[in-house]
């Protein structure tokens, strides 16, 4: 079993199809003058192969992925098209009197890394489009004949070190059980293709190209980034029955999808989708989201080389509110630091990082990157239900001195005289215990509450997830964790405030009971939990959740909870979603 | 040879789209055409070379084009520089 990044949900099991990098030879020794002239027609000839095959893939892009996604084949087209690129390699074969593949591999080699050197983070990424056209016009100029990915005609998973879009282009839904790569990670062109083409995806598995072999059986689950090898049979039934159960209990449940999330008794509660990137929001919807509890902000941040400005987060978050119509929104501000490092950042390096330079506290310190951000959140919610939250707060007077940072950035907007949300609502992760104790105080200060459960339960039984010697101590269920998460919703609504949790906890169906019985209003978790969740909120009373969330507070050991919970949730008949 | 100085004013400059809906539009003239920016010369028919000028908004760039539409491709491309690319 290895483990890489899920990065597309879904199970998958198939032979495996390896995309293998032809060993490409080239011929490097000069040639003879009145060669040249052959060189340019094998390499004009090779030009125009390619160039059908790129128009035939744009096509099936259409088809398959969408205009959007098929402009980077469009793209491609244009590359072989271009006279500067074209004439370079021209221009060794005659001068440097060498061959027209020797010549094509330098010209590819100077425009990547010309590509390479540029400042401006779009267009150092077209570098990997430079490469991947030039190995398709390579391997015809030396009649290296490609792996057919259109052919296939049985269940695969296709494994690569790299998996380009133009090869993606070329899938058949069909017959592609999943994808595995040894590079690429959650916002790679390859998941996101993957991600709307439905496909499970797990990338970033280091090694796995020398442990697979052709057509060896592997297993992915694109939810949890596993591949297995060799599965056999009982282990293969298992997955192919289980699979099944999923897809039967989701098709029974698909009609919960547009519904609403109200108790049979007639409570009312929300059901959010957190989100890294603006294109998610729409997924979130069609699978379910009242609005978005929790957009993450840091993923704007990641894998580039330069702080993203104004404009571009404003567009970002403006995206994200006008998919979601007029439904919530929540903008969490930057979070980096502790494990989410961002390189041109800088931070240095600390030995407790959850508890050092994180969050809100590099936001103050950073004052104008977070003004900048405070600034396009502000903006985008003159386009849609646009509220705002700050992670990482411990303290009243931390909300105090962002609030005063915020007031700034209105300032700055209104001499601009830009459109924004002078009344737009602002909230507070509640994740670090100090929150959550003195959250009487806070509330005073905020609209809203949203309860991060995975830093509250560490920091709150000093423990460390990933270290395994005492991750044994984190528990999903822990009674000191139960209670700060009582009060934080009893304060609010002492308040007329509203709180919501955007931890794990939230789409978890043994906590659902529970927590729907402490009153919390907003659950707010990955978009695919949101349909088991509906169902279970909208097959019990109120009255009945209430109950059974005070017995559970009264249990003393998270164990003894959980056992209680989900013995609950079978009294219910529900326990058939744990599955899901 | 048909000259004119413009200023790029949409907001992601000569750049993503805006680049190629350029370049296409320069490749259906036959004259040669190019860019003249801070000394450089860009060829309006190359991807490549547009997009690694890296032609921002604010930039101030001369068209020059020589050959038989020499007069329309100026024309034509700096109307599409004018209209900001639908921005």
């Amino acid at each position: 079993m290895m483990k890489g990044v899920a990065v597309s949900p879904g199970i998958g099991i198939g032979k495996a199809f390896l995309l293998i990098e032809p060993d490409i030879r080239i011929n490097s020794s000069r040639i003879e003058s009145e060669c040249c002239e052959e060189e340019l027609n094998r390499l004009n000839t090779a030009a125009e192969v390619s160039q059908e095959q790129l128009k035939a893939i744009y096509k099936k892009a259409l088809e398959r992925m969408g205009r959007k996604d098929a402009e980077i084949i469009k793209a491609h087209i244009m590359i072989l098209e271009d006279p500067f690129f074209m004439d370079a390699i021209r221009e060794k074969i005659t001068s440097s009197q060498i061959t027209a593949e020797n010549a094509l591999k330098q010209t590819i080699e100077e425009h990547v890394q010309m590509f390479k050197e540029i400042e401006d983070p779009y267009i150092r990424e077209r570098a990997a489009d430079i490469s991947d056209v030039g190995m398709r016009f390579l391997k015809n100029l030396l009649g290296i004949s490609f792996q057919n990915l259109d052919d296939i005609e049985e269940d695969i998973i296709l494994v690569g070190y790299e998996i380009t879009p133009s090869q993606m282009a070329m899938l058949d839904r069909k017959y592609i059980k999943g994808i595995v790569s040894e590079t690429g990670g959650i916002t790679s062109h390859t998941a996101i293709i993957a991600r709307n083409m439905d496909i499970p995806a797990v990338l970033g598995v280091s090694g796995i190209m020398e442990v697979i072999k052709e057509n060896q059986l592997i297993a992915i689950d694109g939810y949890k980034g596993i591949v297995e090898v060799d599965p056999d049979s009982d282990r293969r039934k298992e997955l192919f029955d289980s699979l099944a159960r999923k897809n039967a209990i989701r098709k029974k449940l698909s009609w919960l999808i547009n519904a609403q999330t109200r108790t049979r008794d007639g409570k009312q509660v929300e059901l959010l989708g957190n989100i890294g990137k603006p294109d998610e929001a729409l997924e979130a919807l069609q699978k379910g989201a009242e609005g978005i509890g929790l957009f993450r902000t840091e993923f704007l941040y990641m894998d580039r080389s330069t702080m993203p400005d104004e404009e571009e987060q404003f567009e970002a978050y403006k995206k994200a509110a006008a998919v979601m119509d007029g439904r919530p929104v929540i903008i969490r501000t930057l979070d980096i630091g502790g494990d989410k490092e961002i390189p041109y950042f800088n931070l240095p390096k600390e030995a407790n990082p959850f508890l050092g330079w994180r969050a809100i506290r590099v936001c103050f310190e950073m004052k104008e990157m977070f003004k900048a951000q405070l600034r396009a959140i502000l903006r985008a919610g003159a386009f849609g239900n646009v509220r705002l939250m700050y992670p990482m707060i411990a303290t009243v007077d931390e909300v105090a001195r962002a609030n005063s940072i915020l007031e700034e950035a209105r300032q700055e907007l209104r001499e601009r005289g830009e459109a924004f949300d002078e009344q737009m609502k602002v909230g507070i992760m509640v994740e670090i215990p100090s929150a959550a104790i003195t959250s009487d105080h806070i509330i005073k200060e905020v609209d809203f509450f949203s309860i991060g459960t995975n830093d509250l339960t560490q920091y709150t039984l000093a423990v460390d997830r990933m270290n395994e010697k005492v991750s044994s101590i984190y528990k999903k269920f822990s009674p000191s964790v139960l209670r700060l998460i009582k009060k934080v919703i009893d304060v609010s609504h002492n308040e007329g405030k509203v709180t919501a949790i955007c931890g794990e906890l939230a789409g978890n169906p043994e906590a659902c009971l529970l927590l729907l019985g402490l009153g919390l209003d907003e659950f707010s978790m990955n978009a695919s939990s949101i349909i088991k969740i509906r169902k279970i909120i909208t097959s019990v009373d109120f009255r009945q959740a209430e109950l059974i969330s005070k017995r559970a507070m009264e249990l003393e050991d998270a164990v003894q909870i959980e056992e209680y919970l989900l013995q609950e949730l079978k009294n219910l008949g529900l326990d058939y979603l744990l599955e899901l | 040879m048909v000259k004119k100085v413009v200023t790029i004013k949409n907001k992601t400059g000569l750049h993503a789209r805006p680049a190629s809906e350029f370049v296409k539009k320069a490749s259906t003239y036959c004259s040669d055409i190019i860019l003249r920016h801070k000394g450089k010369e860009i060829n309006a028919k190359s991807i490549i070379s547009v997009l690694t000028a890296g032609i921002s908004m604010g930039t101030v760039v001369e068209i020059c084009a020589e050959g038989p539409d020499e007069k329309e491709s100026v024309e034509g491309l700096s109307e599409l520089i004018q209209s900001n690319f639908g921005e």
